[in-house]
């Protein structure tokens, strides 16, 4: 999923101080998932944004809504009715995407609540981890299921690089070399020899290239 | 032999070699690197220039190499991949073989966090060891990386890579060596070595896959200047590994300088007797002057004529 975290409060009040009411929205997807922007974090964002407004004398009204998704615009179009023309700001608590989809269809001035970090998972609770770039060209199959694009330092695809040392990564004694992992594992798999060939340069056009990437498929499309 | 390098020569013609390490200074000033040049040009083959060591902002190693061939010194540019994309590597590496550059060495680079501009983008678009690959297919098939045909003068680099005994997973370290030279490396320089028995283990590991005979590995040396250098270099600097029996003897030293240039030679000594050492590589960065009194007392002057 995507994983994100809240902004602080005083930063995303710095967005909106112009705004007399503002619609507080909050997403049902990842970010529910990972605790940064589901209806619960809505509510406290909103209720925190008012208290502090309260506070400097200049009050602040919000309307919350939690849409099951921001990045679908069946359920975008479901914000509609409550985008009045006395709505001065929409601050969302989506991931960047979410943000976007409602800049796109409304014609407000749409903050974000949240910084988005990457798409990772959950390794205990409270804690989420980074596992994929994105890259557009999946070579787990070349490393035991260990990504080097994103969990290698150097997004080394011929490793471990000369700082690996007690497993570690030599950028961080916390972070493990992902190398180390690849080899353990390819150890334990019988599959050493597979590290021996020498990977290519990565084709980055599959990656982040010249403006937003796009995935058509034909059969679903309905027009 | 395949390039015009001076060290590719000596080391062709069996000399046991020494390179040493000029670190560019953080500013626009090259009379530095003139006077190092100066001071270890008849006590080294070649010198190391590195580039951008560390992630802070340096003169450029391709500059630094043209102070350093003017000066009549035979340069090692190193070149990391972690500021440039494969277009830029592939043009400079044009450019320097332009300017008289006949070595190069292809490494990783030093993260970014290690440096003066922590939060810049590294790049790593390509590895070090693709790096390598990519200077032997300008120089061999005359080719870029894209695989488009270089028409016109290729450059002809004497191809370095970087090997560390020290890191882990130990038993892939032999292996990784292994891959470097199928990819191209002619010759190695490896990390500091303070663990001798270590080392040995490794040329042993090296020796048994034939390695050495594939390629030329120079061992890599450091003089220390003091216990707390020793300390540090033990306890924070990720990939070297340096036995108490070194610290001790460092701490105990009256003349702690005197010392490490003690250890120093004698580790020279004996690297020189285990089969598949081409050379030594010594690196006294900020402590350049000592070179010439470490290859003296080594046994290693004067520097063989390579004619
Ligand atoms: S190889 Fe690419 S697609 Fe696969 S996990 Fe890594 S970044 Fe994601
Ligand atoms: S130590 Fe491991 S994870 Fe860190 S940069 Fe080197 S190979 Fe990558």
């Amino acid at each position: 999923m995507i994983i994100a975290e809240g902004k602080p409060l005083v930063e995303v009040a710095g967005l909106i101080q112009e705004a007399r009411k503002v619609l507080v929205v909050g997403c049902g997807g990842c970010v529910t998932v990972c605790l940064a922007g589901g209806e619960k974090e809505t509510g406290i964002l909103a209720a925190a944004l008012r208290l502090l407004r309260q506070k400097e004398g200049n009050p602040l009204e919000t309307v919350e809504v939690t849409l099951t998704r921001q990045c679908d615009p069946e359920y975008v179009d479901m914000l509609e009715k409550y985008v009045t023309d006395d709505v001065d700001a929409i601050v969302s608590l989506a991931c960047g995407v979410g943000v976007q989809f409602l800049a796109e269809r409304y014609n407000k001035w749409v903050v974000p609540a949240l910084n988005t970090k990457f798409a990772g998972g959950t390794v205990e609770h409270g804690v989420w981890e980074e596992r994929c770039g994105l890259c557009g060209e999946c070579i787990l199959y070349k490393t035991g299921g260990i990504c080097p694009i994103i969990r290698c330092s150097k997004s080394i695809l011929n490793g471990p690089c000369g700082g690996s040392q007690n497993g570690k990564c030599e950028v961080n004694p916390e972070t493990p070399c992902a190398w180390q992992l690849i080899y353990d594992r390819m150890q334990a798999l019988g599959k050493l020899d597979l590290l021996m060939e020498i990977q290519p340069p990565k084709d980055w056009s599959k990656s982040r290239d010249g403006g937003p990437r796009k995935v058509v498929r034909e059969d679903v499309r309905l027009a | 032999m395949k390039t015009e390098s001076k060290l590719e020569k000596l080391l062709s013609q069996g000399h046991f070699v020494v390179s040493g390490e000029i670190g560019p200074p953080k500013h626009a000033n090259p009379e530095g690197i003139k006077k190092h040049t100066a001071l270890l040009k008849d006590y080294v083959d070649a010198m190391n220039l590195t580039d951008n060591q560390t992630a802070i902002v340096r003169l450029s190693s391709i500059a630094a190499g043209v102070h350093v061939l003017q000066a009549g010194g035979e340069p090692i540019i190193q070149m990391t991949v972690r500021d440039r994309n494969r277009i830029a590597l592939q043009s400079d590496l044009l450019g320097a073989y332009s300017l008289g550059m006949r070595n190069v060495l292809c490494l990783s680079g030093d993260h970014q966090s290690f440096g003066n501009h922590p939060t810049a983008k590294n790049v790593h678009d390509v590895d070090s060891l693709q790096l390598i690959k990519i200077v032997k297919d300008l120089r061999d098939q005359k080719k870029f990386a894209c695989g488009e045909e270089l028409k016109g003068n290729e450059p002809r680099f004497f191809i370095g890579a970087a090997a560390n005994p020290f890191a882990d997973p130990f038993e892939f370290r032999v292996l990784r060596l292994e891959k470097k030279i199928n990819a191209g490396a002619d010759f190695i320089q490896t990390q500091c070595i303070f663990d001798m028995e270590r080392f040995e283990r490794f040329m042993a590991m090296v020796r048994e896959r034939g390695l050495h005979k594939k390629a030329h590995i120079i061992a890599g040396v450091m003089p220390l200047k003091s216990a707390k250098a020793a300390r540090y270099m033990q306890q924070s600097v990720a990939g070297m590994i340096v036995p108490d029996e070194i610290v001790n003897r460092m701490e105990k030293a009256a003349d702690p300088k005197a010392e490490g240039v003690a250890i120093c030679v004698e580790q020279i000594k004996h690297l020189k007797t285990i089969e598949g050492v081409a050379g030594v590589h010594i690196m006294a960065v900020m402590w350049e002057e000592i070179i010439p009194t470490i290859v003296q007392e080594a046994g290693l002057y004067p520097r063989p004529d390579a004619g």
